[in-house]
């Protein structure tokens, strides 16, 4: 199956021409077909292929069709975008974004810790291309550099690890690697150490405090459809591999891991949410509410882990976690779209002061984002809520009720900012009256955006038992 | 007990009404939109009159009980029921919806579909918290109520509405995320069960007790607001329009006196007869000091405001001296407030709208310029000060005499009040209303139009019949009140 999904995708690198709107259209051709393709081959089964590098499961099925759906939105909001901005207007963003999603993929079926860094360092080097992908913008430049040369740090980091882990174990295929450490036969010394690069490593993917540094710079800097695509798609590959490493993996050391785990989470939480505070220009706050927010995501993780004897605990506490995953890459997609379509005119729209009075111009956009906005926050009846909720519910069962009330504390901090964005929309006179124009597509699917992100929040419970299913089935 | 989901209805159809009233878009519709609300916010009346009028008073079970499954992950349930206790708020809050639709009538004149809309929403937003039988579905309810009332401080407020707005919104929220916290405890507890009143059932040792009982409280006093978290409470009351300001006032306070009954002494009774002591301090010092801090105030929104605290002050007193009549008086209280407390934000609305003051220095000699409205002003400030016939006397004469009966010196200290009360509101009226024309501005008011004529006439309907008849009002809260009591005597460690 992933054979066939990556020789579409390859295939499709040589259709590209000159034209932008076919290269748009076949893009999203072929998102669309290799999402029939995976939709099909669906299975409740777990199959491996490639000597075992690869795995199919219901997770992977599950994360990948969000991973095409995302994608496909993300291409569908920076359409626009680049066609405005001749220096960009190139289809390689199509490619690179293409090359990325198949990294992306390659991380989410990982069943081997050199595929999973092989998904990453595709992914990355995508990513990288990106960023700096508008040449003539010194901040994009500069957060590429930025971007490069951290992002290298990392992934020595995590080959360090992994060649760790490899030393200790004797194997780098993560289902043996477990089996192995199920012996206890093995050299603690060394795995510990592993799994600490293997952290780091992971740490900085995610963008979680200490290895955070790169983010705000990153999203501030990079066009925004580039932003747009590295807060959505990303975060959902990162949760898998995640999940594919550490638990699937390495859950007999989880004590080890699961500590730094917990100090990351808090530490993100802090330092995001109080950062953000201070920001005056929108890219900049959501990136560091990108930073709580895995922060807060981390939590269902570690402490899926503490449930471990009773497996049904655990399970929820993972589908916690990914269900904030989700919800969040909603969200965040929802968001930054609406960016984008107030940047239009060639005109960037990301200081917080340029939604003045979007309630005056444009009363249904404002109303979008006042929901994407309570929805980050955590406020029902959005969909944020009942991630957050189903987070601190595992928290607690596992009987952590001070990282609750840690978690619970840093999130009305958090609260401040989103409802300072709904102030200056509804609160504030606009300074520039234009009504906004968008074309039809873009309005419709951010309408579409947002009430998903309604609707989801008084029904959560079909995206939550899905996520459920897909973890049990997985595990 | 009929089939329709009535309960559902009291809560869906002003929230309908209210996104139908959004569909039609910009100022230029306005009139439309006023009809709408207005026939949104009637029909939402309508529905709730059946509650009253189908209620089986001898029993103090839940009715009209609507049971679906929501969110079976975690076994949340849209589950929905009304005893003795909330039926009276959910229809006492429609009341007030229809009300404040007609206060902002021409006032009101930028934004007409969003200002009504949020009403009408917030409305069924609150019906929600007062009938919810789920704690999820309550919290839900009840953090969902904080969007609208924060929109309308912040975009039809004064001019230091933003801060207001933020003080407001995030106080809140600070205990309810604990409360939330808590939610997930009994949660976890109960074995997995988020029913309301699975959880009143559920035995529970005292230290668990004990910090469920504060985590209420902290959630609930400042909903409240009790002393010394109601610092919220004057700035939105301030800050806020007219409609606001009374929604705040008569509904909206009343969720955290709710929340005590319904959560706090049920579920942690032994740990609410402990810490009582704790609860009636801080309720005197309400009582006593707010009364006191009223009468220094020269904004007359803000003398209302603190007269409030110390009104909410009598209920929380009433509700942790366990005695039945404490009790009812302190529900009496609760409802005879939303009247007078309405009226009077509304009376002050009428004045501002004319005069743009709400400083009680601008005025003096109202009487003159505005006779029809000074006698209804003279009537709600008696009943705000609790002078008898009046609504307010019942209640707090109710939670006295309850008060005797637990310690003297506490109904002692309480009783005061009917001094201060009569002292800050009676002192205000005089100032505002009699003695010669002030100014020009004075001189230049109108007296009352028939809209406004009407909702005077609502309300005092309201203040005095419950003063002069509260029968009709405490009989139905009776058996679910003498049930709460039995249940709060019995102990729940194990």
């Amino acid at each position: 199956m992933l054979a066939m999904a990556c020789l579409i995708l390859l295939l499709d690198l040589f259709v590209k021409d000159k034209k932008r709107t076919l290269t748009f259209v076949a893009t999203q051709l072929t998102l669309v077909a290799t999402a029939v393709l995976t939709f099909a081959m669906t299975s409740a089964d777990v199959g491996y292929t490639f000597s075992n590098m690869y795995v199919g499961d219901l997770l992977s099925d599950l994360l990948k069709l969000l991973l095409y759906l995302t994608v496909l939105v993300v291409l569908f909001y920076s359409r626009g975008y680049i066609l405005e901005r001749e220096q960009m207007a190139r289809g390689e963003y199509y490619v690179l974004v293409l090359f990325a999603t198949l990294g992306m993929m390659v991380m989410i079926s990982a069943n081997h810790f050199l595929t999973v860094y092989l998904g990453l360092e595709l992914l990355s080097l995508s990513l990288y291309a990106m960023v700096a992908m508008n040449r003539d913008s010194v901040p994009a430049t500069e957060a590429a550099m930025k971007y490069f040369v951290l992002g290298a740090l990392a992934s020595g980091l995590l080959l360090y690890g992994m060649s760790m882990i490899y030393g200790a174990t004797g194997t780098l295929e993560i289902r043996a690697v477990a089996e192995r450490l199920d012996t206890g036969q093995v050299d603690r010394t060394i795995l510990v150490f592993g799994v600490v690069f293997l952290v780091s490593g992971i740490a900085f993917k995610l963008g979680v405090v200490p290895f955070h540094m790169w983010i705000p710079d990153v999203y501030h800097g990079a066009p925004t459809a580039v932003t747009l695509f590295i807060a959505t798609a990303p975060k959902l590959a990162a949760f898998a591999i995640v999940i594919r490493m550490l638990v699937s993996g390495l859950i007999v050391v989880s004590s080890d891991w699961q500590s730094m785990l917990i100090l990351l989470a808090v530490l993100s939480m802090a330092i995001g949410n109080v950062a953000a505070i201070a920001q005056t220009n929108l890219k900049r706050m959501l990136a560091y509410s990108a930073i709580s927010h895995m922060g807060f995501m981390l939590l269902g993780l570690v402490t899926g882990v503490v449930g471990g004897d009773a497996p049904f605990v655990s399970i929820s506490a993972y589908s916690a976690s990914m269900f904030y995953v989700v919800t969040y890459v909603l969200t965040s997609a929802g968001t930054f779209g609406m960016i984008l379509l107030l940047a239009r005119n060639g005109v960037e729209s990301d200081d917080l002061d340029d939604l003045k009075g979007l309630n005056k111009r444009s009363p249904w956009f404002a109303a979008l984002m006042m929901m994407m906005m309570f929805s980050m926050a955590g406020v029902p009846f959005f969909v944020g809520f009942f991630a957050k909720f189903s987070v601190l519910q595992s928290v607690v069962a596992a009987g952590q009720l001070w990282l609750a009330i840690v978690a619970v504390l840093f999130s009305l901090i958090g609260c401040f900012y989103y409802l300072r964005v709904v102030k200056i929309m509804y609160f504030d006179q606009p300074i520039d009256a234009t009504p906004i124009e968008a074309p039809m597509d873009m309005k419709v699917l951010i309408s579409a955006n947002g009430l998903a992100v309604a609707l989801l929040g008084i029904f959560p419970q079909a995206l939550m038992s899905l996520c459920a299913v897909a973890l049990l089935r997985s595990l | 007990m009929s089939g329709t989901p009535l309960l559902s209805l009291a809560i869906w159809v002003p929230i309908l009404a209210g996104l139908l009233v959004l569909a039609t878009g910009s100022d230029r519709n306005a009139p439309l939109a006023r009809m709408l609300s207005l026939l949104g916010a009637v029909a939402g009346l309508l529905v709730t009159i059946p509650l009253y009028t189908g209620f089986d008073m001898h029993t103090p079970a839940m009715q009209f009980v609507e049971l679906k499954s929501w969110i079976p992950s975690f076994n949340v349930n849209y589950h929905l029921g009304v005893d003795g206790i909330s039926m009276l708020f959910v229809i006492l809050n429609s009341f007030i919806t229809v009300t404040v639709v007609l206060a902002g009538w021409q006032v009101i004149d930028s934004k007409v579909a969003q200002y009504n809309a949020g009403f009408l929403i917030m409305s069924g937003l609150l019906n929600g918290i007062f009938s919810a039988l789920d704690g999820l579905l309550f919290y839900v309810f009840f953090e969902a109520s904080l969007i609208p009332l924060y929109l309308i401080i912040g975009i039809w407020g004064g001019p230091n509405r933003v801060y207001a707005a933020f003080k407001f919104f995030l106080f809140t929220l600070l205990g309810s995320l604990l409360f939330l916290l808590a939610l997930i405890y009994m949660y976890l507890k109960s074995g997995g069960s988020f029913s309301i009143l699975d959880w009143h059932q559920m035995p529970l040792g005292m230290a668990p007790q004990t910090w469920l009982f504060l985590a209420f409280l902290v959630a609930f006093a400042v909903k409240v607001p009790m002393w010394p978290v109601h610092t919220w409470l004057p700035d939105a009351h301030v800050e806020a329009p007219t409609g606001g300001s009374i929604v705040l006032a008569a509904i909206a306070l009343k969720l955290g006196a709710y929340g005590f009954l319904r959560f706090s002494l049920p579920i942690a009774p032994d740990a609410s007869h402990q810490l009582a002591g704790l609860v009636i301090a801080l309720s005197l010092i309400a009582i006593i000091y707010i009364g006191f801090v009223a009468l220094a105030q020269e904004d007359m929104k803000k003398l209302v405001a603190y007269s409030s605290i110390a009104h909410m002050g009598f209920v929380t007193l009433g509700f942790f001296i366990f005695s039945a009549m404490g009790i009812e008086g302190a529900l009496v209280q609760m409802i005879s407030h939303g009247f007078v407390s309405g009226a009077m934000f509304f009376s002050i609305g009428v004045m501002y709208d004319r005069a743009h003051s709400r400083q009680i220095a601008d005025y003096g000699g109202v009487v003159n310029k505005m006779p029809k409205f000074a006698a209804f002003f003279m009537l709600f400030a008696m009943a705000n000060a609790g002078l008898p016939a009046t609504s307010g006397f019942v209640g707090e004469f109710m939670v006295i005499l309850a008060a005797v009966g637990y310690n003297f010196w506490i109904a002692f200290a309480a009783a005061t009040t009917m001094v201060v009360g009569a002292a800050y509101t009676l002192w205000m009226y005089k100032r505002v209303v009699f003695g010669a024309v002030a100014n020009h501005h004075v001189a230049e008011l109108a007296d009352i139009n028939a809209r406004e004529f009407f909702i005077f006439v609502l309300f005092a309907l309201g203040a005095l019949g419950m003063g002069l008849y509260p029968q009709p009002f405490t009989e139905v809260m009776h058996s679910s009140v003498n049930e709460l009591l039995r249940h709060v005597a019995l102990s729940k460690i194990q």
